[in-house]
């Protein structure tokens, strides 16, 4: 288990735990997090995953892969610490990882 | 009180259509029918992840049991509709149930395609897009030593490279003279059966099969041409037949599929269609056109909803879609039937490259293997009916993004 807050466009935070092998999309998802449509299901095909991922937090959540770059590249507003979060994984290192999603998907 | 809507199939697009009249704020019951067992789930993994053992069930689920209660959308599970009765505006379900409607979507997709094949319904001959059939293949490839696959689409190929991944031998049997020859440019298609090729599978293209042979089971196919192919289990994967029966039987206006307008909306005006099912006027492409893919059931479903809500926006979509086969990632944007011109970008003994097919000068469709700037390029280029040059598209140094501005 991690914890995890997702914080939305508006303010409006959800901590949630989620499950380690689960990636960081999923976890919105099974906990009706809104603002992550994830239209291709973690496939990273359809880019509606996007979320920027805490400062702090950018070492332990990985580099992009060169296939989720070439997505997020095409993303609205890409920022340094954007990444496809059907591409996280999470584990106990994750845990307390903080989130933002942008205004809007797709 | 209202009666709400009403959408029969618990699937992709139904699920879409459900959520997104939610989203609008639409004040009246939803009641989400489907007659598997299972909540909606998402069939891509069927032949890939699920398949190959990477991912358990539990991953496929679209949303959490928590989720239809939170909605407010009444999702009924294990309830087949058996008959529409417009005049009186109910549904009625095999249990003999009436469930009347303000307005009804039918979300009903379609089953695998069976060929009249002699020896078709031996134990043993699969077909897959439902949860439970993709189970009964898995459980029948843990067994067995040898797969044949009939149909080289995007299904036959999947799962061709998932039971490679668990250590069959395969084979794959295409009538065309290419795999994916439905909706691939033949150099795509030639290009993945040298991959599938590589990695050990005997794809035979221009094969056609007589006859699945086997006395109390199936245990290989016999070709046209007599020859004889050894399998413990066969697949059949010949594509979809779209589930109208209920609109036809209806009344309704069917044809390959059951015909909507661009809200989605069929020949009776209180009944909508979405997804694999539905057949529309694509303004894009100038024709009719059904589509079978995961964004056409999300975009579609939502664009039902809206004309509900009395927001109603065309739906003409860039059609796209994805397929993973072995570490490839394809992603298709546009359709290239009536292409007339191609241009290739990138090379394809190295494994990433893109090709760009026109009509008349218009960019209609782009097919990319890893190359995903070229995909999502393509999709903005061709919903703008753009017209880029094939010279610079040709040229990897001109970065996808420069035919942007
Ligand atoms: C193995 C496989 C792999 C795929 N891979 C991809 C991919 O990589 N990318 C992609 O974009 N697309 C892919 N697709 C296609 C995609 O899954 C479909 O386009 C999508 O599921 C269509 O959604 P739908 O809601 O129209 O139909 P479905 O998801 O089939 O849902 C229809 C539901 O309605 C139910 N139903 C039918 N009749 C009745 C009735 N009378 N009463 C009650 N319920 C009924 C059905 O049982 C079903 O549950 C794949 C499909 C399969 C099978
Ligand atoms: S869910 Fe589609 S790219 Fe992440």
């Amino acid at each position: 288990m991690a914890k995890i807050t997702y914080i939305e466009h508006s303010g409006a935070q959800h901590v949630v735990d989620v499950e380690t092998g689960l990636t960081v999309m999923e976890g919105a998802i099974r906990n009706l997090v809104p603002g992550i449509d994830a239209d291709c299901g973690g496939a990273c095909a359809c880019a509606t995953c996007h979320v920027y991922v805490d400062p702090d937090w950018m070492a332990r959540t990985g580099e992009r892969e060169s296939m989720e770059e070439s997505m997020l590249d095409f993303a609205g507003d890409v920022r340094d610490n954007s990444r496809l979060s059907c591409q996280i994984k999470v584990s106990e290192a994750l845990d307390g990882l903080i989130v933002r999603l942008p205004e809007q998907q797709g | 009180m209202t009666v709400g809507t009403v959408i029969i199939g618990a699937g992709q697009a139904g699920l879409s259509a459900a959520e997104a009249l939610r989203k609008r704020g639409y004040a009246g019951p939803v009641t989400l029918l489907g007659d598997e067992a299972a909540p909606p789930y998402q069939r891509p993994p069927l032949s890939k992840g699920y398949l190959s053992g990477e991912l358990p069930a539990e991953r496929l689920w679209l949303k959490p049991e928590a989720y239809f209660d939170a909605a407010s959308i009444t999702l009924r599970t294990g309830v087949r509709a058996s008959a529409l009765d417009r005049a009186g505006r109910r549904v009625l379900t095999h249990e003999g149930e009436a469930i009347a409607y303000e307005h009804l979507i039918l979300a009903t997709g379609g089953a695998a395609r069976r060929l009249s094949l002699p020896g078709a319904d031996l134990p043993g001959v699969h077909v897959l897009r439902s949860l439970a059939e993709a189970d009964a293949l898995s459980d029948a490839l843990s067994g067995a030593r040898r797969l044949a696959i009939i149909g080289a689409g995007y299904i036959g190929l999947e799962v061709a490279a998932s039971a490679r991944k668990r250590g069959l031998e395969v084979s794959v049997l295409e009538a065309a003279d290419r795999p994916m020859a439905r909706t691939a440019s033949p150099l795509l298609g030639g290009w993945f059966g040298a991959l599938h090729r590589g990695y050990g599978v005997d794809l035979r293209v221009s094969t056609g099969v007589a006859a699945i042979t086997g006395a109390d089971r199936a245990d290989g196919v016999r070709l046209a041409d007599g020859e004889r192919v050894e399998a413990d289990l066969v697949l059949i994967a010949a594509g979809l037949v779209p589930g109208t029966q209920l609109a036809e039987a209806a009344g309704l206006d069917c044809a390959d599929g059951i015909l909507v307008d661009t809200h989605a909306r069929t020949s009776d005006p209180d009944i909508f269609a979405i997804g694999d099912v539905a057949r529309f006027d694509s303004d894009l492409y100038g024709r009719s056109i059904r589509l079978e893919s995961v964004q056409n059931a999300i975009e579609q479903g939502r664009a039902a909803a809206a004309a509900i809500c009395g927001a109603p926006a065309d739906y003409d979509p860039v059609p796209w879609f994805w397929s993973d086969q072995y570490d490839r990632k394809l992603q298709i944007a546009g359709l290239i039937e009536g292409a007339d011109a191609m241009v290739r970008r990138g090379d394809p003994e190295l494994g990433a490259f893109a090709l760009f097919h026109f009509q008349d000068g218009v960019l209609i469709a782009c097919e990319a293997v890893n190359s995903a700037p070229e995909f999502m390029t393509a999709q903005r280029l061709i919903a703008a009916r753009a017209r880029p040059d094939p010279d610079r598209l040709r040229d990897t140094t001109v970065a996808m993004r420069a035919f942007l501005s």
